[in-house]
């Protein structure tokens, strides 16, 4: 199956009218600008949540004591520096919508998509650069707006990342639920809108824009990775936008879509008829498949940089996109598992639990595939490939508590406890952002053309991976003990006392962790300017994006663009001399092509 | 204190990445000045390969150790919650099997197989068998759970009515909890937000002129009564909450605008959950805790904390605004006898009402 994308060369190319700063820095319409563009700004973001989970871990390890950190950023919400408990509430949610929407959606897939999609399938840029640049500017409005919802008098909205009405709909339940929710509705439909955007580009580029010879099967697992998840997000985004859209209905012009029967602050309420089971119903339908549009792309990037850096084909790789199929599917029909003691009806509780369950399988196929790719390989550690194994062993640390979580009769006991914070920041947050760790120092080179220092990546890649552990694992027991998630202090619960301890343990590590991102920031942003010059090819990697120059040019390759005669993963391949076989490289005369 | 604590964490962070950054110059000697990895780098990190999955091993045994016995994974006090234990325990045994054997997979072979200059990795691509293996094998054991797993769920979820339930509302607000008995007829008068009548102190919305209703009983601790079901059903006044009742299993949210309802059966005493073993420990261990505090407290001049005594409770556990970390009630599980005597004490809600 080929294209016909190289029939109809860019002929402009080299004679192209002159780019000035603004069209080359700001307002770019080439994907390399706007790949780096999203991952600055998801990085800057990212400093963000990070910051207000350091603040928030400090309130629960030292509850009500002054500190001198909520003082200087916290301002009137911290008075003498003890922290205020709607702020912190408001630093929860933040924290959350910041990390999973703005960091590992659009930092991580916004920042590989655009980058790796055009060089990996060889292709000059996106189907249409201008839907490109819309998309990542709206993404920079929808930033700039969360970020000015921190700024609101009556505080940002504080209902937690999920905003369930009707906490997040009524003003006078809560403060952040006024000008501070009306701004994240929108900063959120303006997201939306930019995700949608860049995901029909990334859908009408890998379908169209394939370079001759690369068929769907020999694309490498990252692009397979990217299309699939532009699929999910494309059908899932959608719904939150309703549900968000309707939210602002109820919110402003009196409809009662999810609010019923509300007395509160000594009056009743018009409501009638709406149900906020609805909304959960409407938010889950994305919500749980947005764990795997943040997955997805971690995995796709894990398991090229394992390939490249075992120095071996991927295992199975037919098996691993049937599994981002699998999981790409069942991801859509499992969100009710968030939802088992909503009042939903139990047999739904039934259902949900069947299918959730199942996913476990493509999930348990993938973990030993890539267990299996690094077997009787010829590991170069490289920071990126620290990076993709620790991605499979929190992977498979959080993955697994899945089981309980997923199993509506076990859920009933740790529902909403910190047990499942535990889960989910091992199994989607530490490793997603692993996966973009990974490939930030992978693809450094192409991005920047110099490379990331290795010792500080190094010790960027053992500090982050204990403290993460130090983080996450004992916060499963203080969850299975039955500590609610979302409280201020626990200091009005004799019960949890003897769990303090494990509270500032906690910190103490998250802290450590967090400081040390610093060194990661250090070497990502002083290696921008003063890195060791990069080789054409550093990783000795077989695909389309290291035959490209590293000098960035608009249109990607001098000359025509490669074509491709075999599949991503010709690593030691006998009957070469070198341990890696680039895919423009033809096959040898009685070469098999050998995974077909 | 937390200043001085931070300096403390600022300082050792930046010895230790000085320390750190003199290992890896050690180990650079005489390599290239090239940011890929050469063979020391392999050698290096693979040890530390090792040493990390140590450490994942060691925080394992750690956690076990110190915070495994939890109380409340074991001693449920409702006739459901061994069922839940076991099914909690299996699963766990299960992920401990899993964790253990494909940590050491992962980090073994990161060490094994480092990259060696002139090493060739193996070209293996694929293997049908080995996939069908381990696509088969966590299919069986999943189904084992998910058929555990909707048997529990299902008999928990069954509200059986012939068993002649105790009915209670559990009445949810910014930020506490009100209990409603159904009287003498152990049926609830209709009730809706739109009733409340905060002048005549008609706080949950009952219906003054449903027969039902007269006899109500509304309470701000919940007693129930030992071995015999009781069918909760909840309701909620303004925003989301949720009904958690960790010592019984048990959980409901509480939804505006609808009923939801939980049932169960309380199967030990509160007086008798005091005195089993694990409890006595927990709560002497609570209470040092708590004197230690206390000592700190009334060196600065403030009060001294009160000694624990433990008690069932109800909290919230879905965030419903600025106090949802203080929104809880007592539960009280006592004998027939007990619980009629205090029921005695109750208003009715038609005598509760101001006239």
């Amino acid at each position: 199956m080929s294209t016909h994308a190289d029939t109809h060369e860019h002929d402009d190319h080299g004679h192209h009218h002159k780019e000035t700063f603004v069209t080359k820095y700001i307002f770019s319409q080439d994907h390399k600008m706007i790949a780096k563009q999203y991952l600055i700004t998801g990085t800057i973001m990212g400093v963000i949540g990070v910051l207000m989970s350091l603040m928030f871990r400090m309130q629960i390890a030292w509850p009500e004591e002054p500190n001198v950190l909520f003082e200087a950023l916290l301002g009137k919400w911290a008075p003498d520096g003890v922290m205020d408990a709607d702020i912190y509430l408001a630093l929860v949610t933040i924290h959350g919508t910041i990390m999973v929407f703005f960091v590992l959606t659009a930092g991580l897939s916004g920042t590989f998509s655009n980058l790796l999609i055009p060089l990996q399938i060889g292709a000059r840029d996106m189907a249409s650069g201008f839907l490109n640049m819309v998309s990542y500017w709206l993404f920079f409005l929808s930033s700039v707006i969360m970020v000015i919802s921190l700024f609101v008098e009556a505080g940002p909205a504080a209902a937690g990342w999920t905003i369930y009405p009707p906490l997040s709909a009524l003003p006078m339940a809560q403060g952040g639920s006024g000008m501070g929710m009306t701004l994240w509705l929108v900063s959120m439909a303006i997201f939306i809108a930019s995700s949608l955007l860049g995901s029909l580009n990334y859908i009408v580029t890998v379908i169209n824009l394939r370079t001759k010879g690369m068929s769907m099967t020999r694309l490498p697992l990252t692009i397979w990775a990217f299309f699939v998840t532009a699929i999910i997000g494309v059908v899932s985004f959608p719904v939150l936008l309703s549900a968000a859209l309707l939210l602002i209905m109820d919110r402003s012009f009196g409809t009662s879509f999810f609010l019923s029967d509300i007395f509160i602050q000594g009056e009743v309420l018009h409501y009638q008829g709406g149900s906020p089971v609805l909304f959960e119903h409407l938010f889950w339908f994305l919500g749980h498949p947005e764990v795997y549009i943040v997955i997805l792309p971690a995995m796709g990037l894990v398991s090229e940089i394992m390939a490249s850096n075992s120095r071996k084909p991927i295992f199975g790789y037919r098996a691993m996109i049937m599994s981002i199929l699998a999981i790409a599917f069942l991801s859509t029909i499992v969100w009710g598992h968030h939802m088992f003691v909503s009042g939903m009806n139990p047999f739904l509780g039934s259902v949900f639990t069947f299918t959730t369950l199942l996913i476990a399988i493509p999930s348990a196929v993938k973990a030993f595939n890539w267990i299996t790719t690094i077997w009787k390989g010829n590991l170069q550690m490289n920071p990126a490939m620290l990076f993709s194994i620790g991605f499979v062993s929190t992977f498979i640390t959080g993955g697994l508590t899945g089981i309980i979580l997923g199993d509506s009769a076990l859920d009933i006991n740790v529902h909403d406890t910190y047990f499942v914070v535990a889960h989910f920041h091992l199994v989607m947050g530490i490793s997603a952002l692993y996966g973009m760790f990974a490939g930030i120092y992978h693809w450094f080179p192409k991005m920047f053309g110099r490379m990331l220092n290795k010792k500080l990546g190094y010790i960027h890649f053992w500090v982050t991976a204990i403290c993460a552990y130090g983080v996450f694992f004992p916060m499963h027991f203080i969850g299975m003990a039955g500590l609610p998630r979302r409280y201020y202090t626990n200091s009005n619960f004799p019960l949890f006392d003897d769990l303090a301890d494990v509270n500032v343990i906690i910190t103490i590590f998250a802290l450590i962790g967090g400081v040390f991102q610093l060194v990661y920031l250090y070497n990502f942003f002083a290696s921008i300017f003063t890195g060791e010059k990069t080789v054409q090819n550093p990783w000795r990697s077989t695909t389309l994006e290291w035959t490209a120059p590293v000098k960035h040019i608009h249109g990607n390759w001098e000359g025509e663009i490669p074509h491709v005669y075999r599949w991503s993963y010709d690593y030691s391949k006998p009957g070469h001399d070198e341990d890696f076989v680039p895919q423009n490289v033809p096959l040898k005369e009685g070469e098999e092509e050998l995974q077909h | 204190m937390t200043a001085f604590l931070t300096v403390i964490i600022l300082v050792f962070i930046a010895v230790a990445i000085w320390q750190m950054i003199k290992i890896f110059d050690l180990a650079q000697v005489g390599a290239s000045n090239s940011q890929v990895a050469n063979d020391q780098d392999n050698k290096l990190n693979a040890y530390l390969m090792i040493g990390f999955l140590i450490f994942i091993y060691a925080i394992t045994i750690v956690c076990f150790v110190n915070w495994g016995d939890l109380p409340l994974m074991s001693n449920s006090a409702s006739e459901h919650g061994p069922g839940i234990d076991n099914l909690m325990i299996i699963s766990m045994v299960i992920i401990f099997i899993v964790q253990t054997i494909t940590q050491f997979l992962l980090h073994y072979f990161a060490y094994k197989y480092r990259g060696e200059k002139g090493k060739k990795a193996l070209f293996y691509a694929d293997n049908n068998t080995l996939e069908a293996i381990w696509t088969i094998i966590p299919v069986i054991v999943l189904a084992g759970l998910i058929i555990y797993g909707l048997f529990t769920w299902t008999t928990i979820m069954n509200v059986n009515e012939d068993d002649d339930p105790l009915v209670v509302e559990l009445y949810a607000q910014q930020f506490n909890w009100k209990a409603r008995y159904g009287g003498n007829d152990n049926t609830l008068g209709k009730a809706n937000v739109r009733l409340i009548n905060l002048d005549n102190a008609n706080i949950l919305g009952v219906d003054e002129s449903d027969p039902n209703a007269q006899d109500d009983v509304i309470t701000t601790e919940l007693h129930l009564p030992v071995g015999r079901p009781v069918l909760f059903k909840m309701r909620s006044q303004d925003v989301l909450h949720s009904a958690y009742m960790p010592h019984f299993r048990a959980q409901m949210n509480c939804v505006p605008g609808m009923i939801t309802q939980f049932g169960f059966t309380p199967t030990v005493t509160t007086a008798d959950m005091r005195q089993r073993e694990a409890i006595v420990d927990k709560v002497a261990n609570i209470n040092n805790i708590r004197k230690e505090k206390s000592k700190e407290l009334v060196a600065n001049g403030e009060e001294a904390l009160e000694p624990y005594v433990f008690d069932y409770l109800l909290i919230c556990n879905k965030i419903c605004g600025k106090s949802h970390y203080n929104m809880q009630m007592k539960i009280v599980v006592e004998t027939q006898e007990e619980y009629d005597a205090w029921m005695a004490e109750q208003k009715e809600f038609k005598n509760s009402l101001i006239k």
